[in-house]
């Protein structure tokens, strides 16, 4: 029936009909295209005077400690503070950062004794798996001046930078952050912000070579130019999706200053990288993944970050790191409090409480990462021996001088030097 | 007598229209508006930060083509290469769970879709494994001197077909079932009383009838195919990455959006215009 009712002309009008009217509906989304013309797409940043917006604030008790205080935070929005009434901080983290109790892998011991000694509950979530990623996420809210519901993010220092320069995160009141003086020396004024007044490092690392030397037969890699020409590791090789490492790293090695370069010295450096991708040599650009490629021996070497390197030679003793000659690349996952967070005194309680040298200390015993905390390793001594003596975790002052940062980059910058980058890495 | 007969008319003309509105609302709203965004964000011009003003800059597209032009070509050839492979395996298994499996089809229907129970990214990670190069894969197909891209599977061409072909298996597996299950079996008994070997029963007669679940079932394998990033971000090495790699770093990472949502339309089009004349060859009435 169906078929004799397709073959009907009444059918057939339909159809022409239809073919009539999408000529209509397309031009009705060309009107639609025109209403797009004249809004155009918003750009991200809040303003100083968009943040005078009123923010439906109702009446919720000030708790004493948002902006009203200092005037230093004029331009960043109320944020609400609801800390007082509701004894709740929520802290957005990357996976496998922070401490787990032995028997119960959900509990941190850290965590819970704040809440004994201050009454305050942590919702812990760890849902920052990648620095792009989280600022896709939180982007509509931030960009629009709403919560995003959560106190406390830790993102990278270059994300961190973005944050400050995009209006997006609150000053601390020094007043709840105390311990912020134990930050360590080397630590204490990144340009993007000099008095660290809107962050704080949750861990700092470093990026250098990791060798698998069961892979390599007993060959330990210890220059980007071996890494990225040495015929017999062809294929087995892998370098990290974050530009700054990677291309940081490769500048160093170059002679170039990673801080302070000019548009021929980065396009040098990914010809480098390019050669290396087009002869074979590098396998795959990654995330955290190549930790577990290197530690099986699917490739003998990579750029690689130190905390990831601690906790593959924990079971696995061929494993090696090496600081190249030219220098390595530092870099710190910081605290920051997002605008209109609904608690934010007790989120800076929390910070502060994470700069106590003791508890920084248990922490940096089961993350492996450079500890941020002065007098750390004196609390170490008493927790691990052995971890309070790795240079991994508590770096000498001469490691430290060989260590560089990345330069700050403007947004057309970042667009254009990670497109340049994503082609070398096959997109 | 002839004027209710009118009104039933005008009636059941309307009604189309009535049942239509909630999913043509539905469309509108969740496909037209944003393809229009998308298509207006392809010729803006800024920054994500200052944000981007419209500025009818069509340019981007022959720039997105210099640049990228190759992943469309890659992207292409990968789903085709996959949805081939997935016609090759599917179909016998369809046939064999439609006509031979007897009690055990419901079973075998089910273990087709579990793989759906566990999410995407984990059955692709899953692949990681298998592959691995000291893994019994790649040490079995290595004794056999199987061609192997750099002595490994992993990050290869080939991985990234494998994974495609097999995340979109059922999508082939279940319209061909359905189409096949269909098949009243006695015209296979009347071609085969009519002297017809089974093999040419099977080409003349069962083959035919099927043909609305291959079409089916390749259009459902290729399009998603063609899209996908999932399998060459995991299963690649820098030089297999897909369009929609690209889509992914540009618009996660290097916040260009224009080039982003430049790359999305023509990623778009461009499957549009493969279908239509994939249909039009294949023909549409046996489909609806």
């Amino acid at each position: 029936m169906t078929d004799d009712f397709r073959r009907s002309p009444e059918f057939r009008d339909f159809l022409a009909q239809a073919s009539r009217r999408d000529f209509l509906r397309i031009a009705g989304l060309g009107g639609v295209a025109a209403f797009l013309a004249s809004c155009s797409t918003k750009g991200a940043a809040i303003k100083a005077s968009d943040t005078a917006l009123p923010s439906s604030s109702g009446p919720s008790p000030t708790g004493g400690t948002s902006g009203s205080t200092t005037p230093s935070t004029a331009t960043t929005p109320p944020s609400n503070d609801k800390s007082d009434v509701d004894k709740l901080v929520v802290f957005s983290n990357w996976p496998l950062y922070i401490d787990v109790d032995a028997k119960n892998e959900s509990l941190h011991p850290t965590l819970a004794a704040f809440t004994k000694s201050t009454g305050v509950k942590v919702t812990y979530t760890e849902d920052v798996n990648d620095n792009d990623q989280f600022f896709g996420k939180v982007k509509p809210q931030l960009s629009a001046g709403q919560d995003t519901k959560r106190d406390i993010i830790v993102l990278t220092d270059w994300m961190a930078a973005r944050m400050i320069r995009l209006n997006w995160v609150q000053k601390f009141d020094p007043a709840n952050v105390p311990n912020a003086k134990n930050l360590r020396a080397a630590l204490k004024s990144p340009p993007w912000d000099p008095d660290r007044s809107h962050t704080l490092p949750w861990a700092t690392g470093l990026t250098g070579i990791a060798t698998n030397t069961k892979v390599t037969g007993g060959k330990t890699v210890t220059s980007m130019t071996q890494l990225l020409t040495d015929k017999s590791l062809k294929g087995k090789v892998t370098c990290l999706t974050e530009m700054r490492d990677t291309v940081g790293l490769i500048m160093l090695e170059m002679g170039k200053d990673p801080a302070n370069f000019t548009d021929a010295d980065y396009t040098a450096a990914l010809d480098m990288l390019q050669t290396a991708v087009s002869s074979g040599q590098i396998r795959q650009f990654t995330g955290n993944e190549y930790a577990q490629a290197l530690g099986k021996g699917s490739i003998a070497a990579a750029v690689a970050w130190s905390g990831d390197v601690i906790q593959l030679q924990a079971a696995n003793k061929d494993i090696k790191f090496t600081a190249p000659d030219s220098g390595l690349m530092i870099w710190s996952d910081n605290m920051m409090i997002p605008n209109q967070a609904q608690h934010k005194k007790n989120a800076e309680m929390l910070i502060n409480y994470y700069y106590d040298p003791k508890v920084a200390a248990m922490l940096a015993a089961s993350v492996n990462y450079i500890c941020p905390v002065e007098g750390a390793q004196e609390a170490m001594k008493s927790i691990d021996k052995t971890l309070a003596t790795n240079p991994l975790i508590f770096p000498d002052d001469a490691t430290l001088a060989k260590t560089h940062v990345f330069m700050g980059l403007s947004a057309t910058q970042e667009t254009t030097y990670s497109t340049q980058f994503t082609t070398v890495t096959g997109s | 007598m002839e004027l209710p007969k009118g009104r039933a008319r005008r009636g059941s003309r309307s009604l189309p229209y009535v049942l239509l509105s909630p999913g043509m609302l539905w469309l509108v709203i969740f496909f037209l508006v944003p393809m229009a965004t998308l298509a207006a964000l392809s010729l803006q011009t800024g920054d994500y930060e200052q944000g981007f003003t419209l500025t009818w800059n069509w340019h981007i597209y022959s720039e997105m083509w210099t640049r990228y032009g190759h992943h469309f070509i890659r992207s292409f050839s990968y789903a085709f290469v996959a949805t081939v492979a997935a016609l090759v395996i599917a179909y016998p298994l369809a046939y064999a769970i439609a006509f031979k499996a007897g009690r055990w089809k419901n079973l075998l229907l089910v273990l087709v879709i579990a793989p759906f129970f566990t999410s995407f990214l984990v059955r692709t990670l899953a692949w990681q494994a298998i592959l691995a190069d000291n893994g019994w894969v790649t040490s079995t197909l290595r004794s056999l001197h199987f061609p192997m891209q750099d002595g490994r599977l992993l990050n290869t061409s080939f991985a990234v077909i494998c994974g495609l072909t097999y995340n979109f298996l059922p999508f082939m597996v279940l319209p061909l079932y359905a189409s096949l299950e269909r098949i009243d079996p006695r015209v296979v008994e009347a071609a085969s009383d009519l002297y017809a070997r089974p093999i040419t029963a099977f080409r003349r007669v069962t083959f035919p009838l099927s043909l609305p679940g291959v079409v089916a079932g390749t259009l459902l394998t290729f399009i998603p195919a063609a899209g996908d990033y999932v399998n060459a971000t995991f299963l690649g090495s820098p030089q297999d990455q897909m369009v929609g790699n690209v889509v992914d770093k540009q618009f996660l990472v290097s916040n260009d959006y224009p080039i982003a949502s430049a790359l999305s339309m023509t990623m778009l089009v461009a499957i549009l215009i493969l279908v239509s004349l994939y249909i039009r060859r294949a023909g549409t009435e046996e489909i609806v």
